[in-house]
């Protein structure tokens, strides 16, 4: 116990990585409130600059991004009703309206001090939680795994677009991208196409810079002629009334953002959509109606988004699986850190846990002192210029995909990756899918070949294994689920996610 | 769902080509150690590119049969000149940046996206770029460490002679 403290608060006093934290909260806060800008173009971008660094420095920086990334969202979707990240796209119903009757700097103050909330409550579960998950993980057969990361993928593919069979052929494709290069096990040539320099495979991280640098900067060339909209900000550090009030409905909402954060293939933008309609049952008589400016409609899935951070980690640590594309890029940068997420992660080297347990601490603190103060260089910085923003994006893109082996190479994979993510995006295909299938390509390879070698090649084997293990057949029924879950909630909820994305991609 | 889904131009065309693709990949699959066991290295691939391959079938015949109607969908919405332009700007990017070196190269790079996205402004491009080179400069090549092809510029040079001034002036 008191090894776990003294690992969980290295962070906390070591003055280069408290830096490397609030460098990277400051940048996720103010990355992720430029609309068009996600934090998984930030954490993309700026990943692949730590890889010559320290395992620990890295770590810092990432998980101040994505902590800060979630949190920034909510910005543009109070001031400006565009959420700044998929995450935000609940809390623009009522926040905007907040904004239009002159409450912004009322409303950003409520909704900072609830993401605070939230992440605590996030990260707590994770702590208490991922130990527990991780020995339950170690029982795990190879199948459980094969099928745990094919529920993942198809999650993120249902989930975030308007297709499921999109959403399926983007993540066969990030599979496929994964599968290029030497087999691992026989060294066998996968897709090389006699090419010396595939033997290695394709750069993950020129896949992910082209998917979510290059062809989001690409997109957003449509709307380069929009002008940023300017809004008085008054107050914005809340009265202690006022949390109060919310705490209790933040408290079942921060509940409902961990666990749909903990779900393999779920994150955010999905919690904080159930916590919204939570809200809008449990509350009784809002002053105001939702959808026209009520506290709770802003409260609940602000507290859902940033719990959703901390409950996205458990799968991540204790089974390899991300939940979102943010935390795929985690893993494959943890994969290039020589980490391997998994449930001997926390036997092998369990500081590495109370480690990042205790960064995300740190960010989340630093997440709420950012967010209440610095309004003013915040309005600066959302009312930069696209037509400076998205060529210095572009730079700081080609520069992150070159610098991680120095190879030119890199940089052709990127833009290619990043025509064909432009096209994707235009035609309606998910790209959260591609990474997640990427990362998860070898896992369910070589799982799926432990699984079939340990039946003797026998599917009807593998099957039984399946049917009679409660593990196994929870998993697939899961996985066969997603294929009939056309039913009229699901569908609808589906529809109203499409209806607001595309609001907020409308920009 | 789909009744109501209006496709864009070239939608139909790409969607044909991810089949075309998917295809080819699974032939390549295939090729890997064909249907041998359940355990070879092909057999994950063969999956993958055979689910591809449905998939983009599937997509293909529902973007055929959906209303196509885009009058105002001409294809320069889906690909405005300004798209391929700037494509075309990274891409020389990569060319020029070995042999010309890093700070040439994104100096110019900033500077022609940026007069290309403004339409003008001549020299308020050429000092933001200026300003966010030695911004970027500094935080990624100096803090982050991060190595970049010098090229025609003498940066080793340059920063030796600017830490042999700093710790000069320090004395």
């Amino acid at each position: 116990m008191i090894e776990a403290l003294s690992y969980l608060t290295i962070s906390w006093f070591d003055p280069k990585l408290l830096m490397l934290v609030a460098l990277g909260t400051f940048a996720g806060v103010y990355v992720g409130a430029i609309p068009g800008l996600s934090v998984t173009m930030a954490v993309s971008i700026l990943i692949s600059f730590t890889f010559s660094w320290d395992v620990n420095e890295a770590l810092c920086l990432m998980v101040g991004i994505y902590m800060g990334g979630v949190y920034g969202g909510s910005r543009t979707a109070i001031l400006l009703n565009i959420p700044g990240a998929p995450s935000a796209i609940a809390t623009a119903m009522d926040g905007y309206p907040l904004a239009q009757k002159g409450l912004a700097g009322e409303a950003i103050g409520l909704s900072t001090v609830m993401s605070f909330i939230g992440g605590f409550i996030g990260i707590g579960v994770l702590a208490v939680a991922a130990p527990t998950v991780s020995e339950f993980a170690l029982r795990f057969q190879p199948r459980d795994y094969m099928l745990l990361a094919i529920l993942g993928i198809l999650l993120v593919g249902s989930l975030s677009g308007e297709s499921l069979v999109k959403g399926i052929f983007a993540g066969a494709l990030g599979l496929l991208i994964g599968v290029v290069g030497l087999d691992p096990l026989t060294a066998q040539e996968r897709f090389t196409f006699g090419v010396v320099e595939l033997w290695g495979g394709i750069s993950f991280i020129a896949v992910m810079i082209g998917m979510f640098g290059v062809a989001e900067a690409l997109v957003q060339l449509h709307h380069i002629d929009k002008v940023a909209v300017k809004q008085r900000i008054g107050r914005i550090v809340p009265g202690w009334a006022a949390v109060r009030r919310y705490l209790p409905l933040s408290l079942q909402t921060s509940a409902i953002g961990v666990i749909i954060g903990a779900l393999p293939g779920t994150g955010g933008d999905i919690a904080a959509l159930m916590a919204y309609d939570h809200a809008k049952r449990v509350t009784r008589d809002p002053e105001v109606p939702f959808g026209e400016g009520a506290k709770e409609g802003l409260v609940a899935p602000e507290t859902a988004n940033n719990a959703a951070v901390g409950g996205a980690f458990i799968p991540m640590i204790t089974l390899g699986i991300p939940g979102d594309a943010v935390t795929a890029i985690i893993i494959g940068a943890l994969f290039i850190h020589g980490l391997n997420p998994g449930p001997m992660l926390m036997i092998d080297q369990p500081q590495m846990f109370w480690f990042i347990v205790g960064a995300l601490v740190l960010a989340n603190v630093f997440m709420l002192i950012f967010g209440l103060t610095g309004i003013r260089i915040f309005t600066r910085i959302v009312e930069m210029p696209r037509s400076v923003l998205i060529p210095l994006i572009l730079l700081l893109s080609i520069v992150g995909a070159y610098a991680v082996n120095n190879a030119i190479t890199d940089v052709y994979w990127m833009l290619l990756f990043g025509v064909l993510g432009y096209f994707m995006k235009i035609y309606g295909y998910q790209v959260a899918p591609v990474i997640l299938g990427v990362i998860l390509s070898r896992l369910i390879d070589e799982n799926w070949r432990r699984a079939i070698i340990s039946e003797q090649e026998s599917l009807a084997g593998l099957f039984r294994g399946i049917l009679t293990s409660p593990l196994s057949l929870t998993l697939f029924a899961a996985v066969v689920l997603i294929f009939v879950s056309q039913t009229p909630p699901w569908r609808a909820m589906r529809a109203r996610l499409g209806r607001r994305r595309a609001r907020g991609d409308g920009i | 769902m789909h009744d109501k889904y209006r496709k864009k131009s070239g939608e139909t065309a790409f969607a044909a080509v991810l089949v075309a693709l998917s295809a080819v990949l699974l032939w390549k699959a295939a090729g890997i150690s064909g249907f041998t066991a359940l355990s070879s290295p092909g057999a994950f691939p063969m999956a993958v590119t055979a689910v591809m391959l449905g998939s983009s079938l599937l997509i293909l015949l529902r973007t055929a049969r959906a209303s196509g109607g885009h009058p105002d969908g001409a294809p320069r919405r889906i690909l405005p000149p300004v798209v391929l332009a700037v494509t075309g700007l990274i891409a020389l990017y990569a060319v020029l940046l070995v042999p010309l070196g890093f700070l040439p190269t994104s100096f110019l790079f900033l500077a022609v996206a940026i007069l290309l996205l403004r339409g003008g402004g001549a020299m308020f491009a050429l000092g933001i770029s200026l300003a966010a080179l030695i911004g970027v400069y500094i935080v990624f090549r100096l803090v982050f460490t991060v190595l970049m092809p010098p090229g025609i510029v003498p940066e080793a040079e340059i920063l030796a002679w600017l830490r042999t001034l700093l710790s000069g002036a320090g004395r």
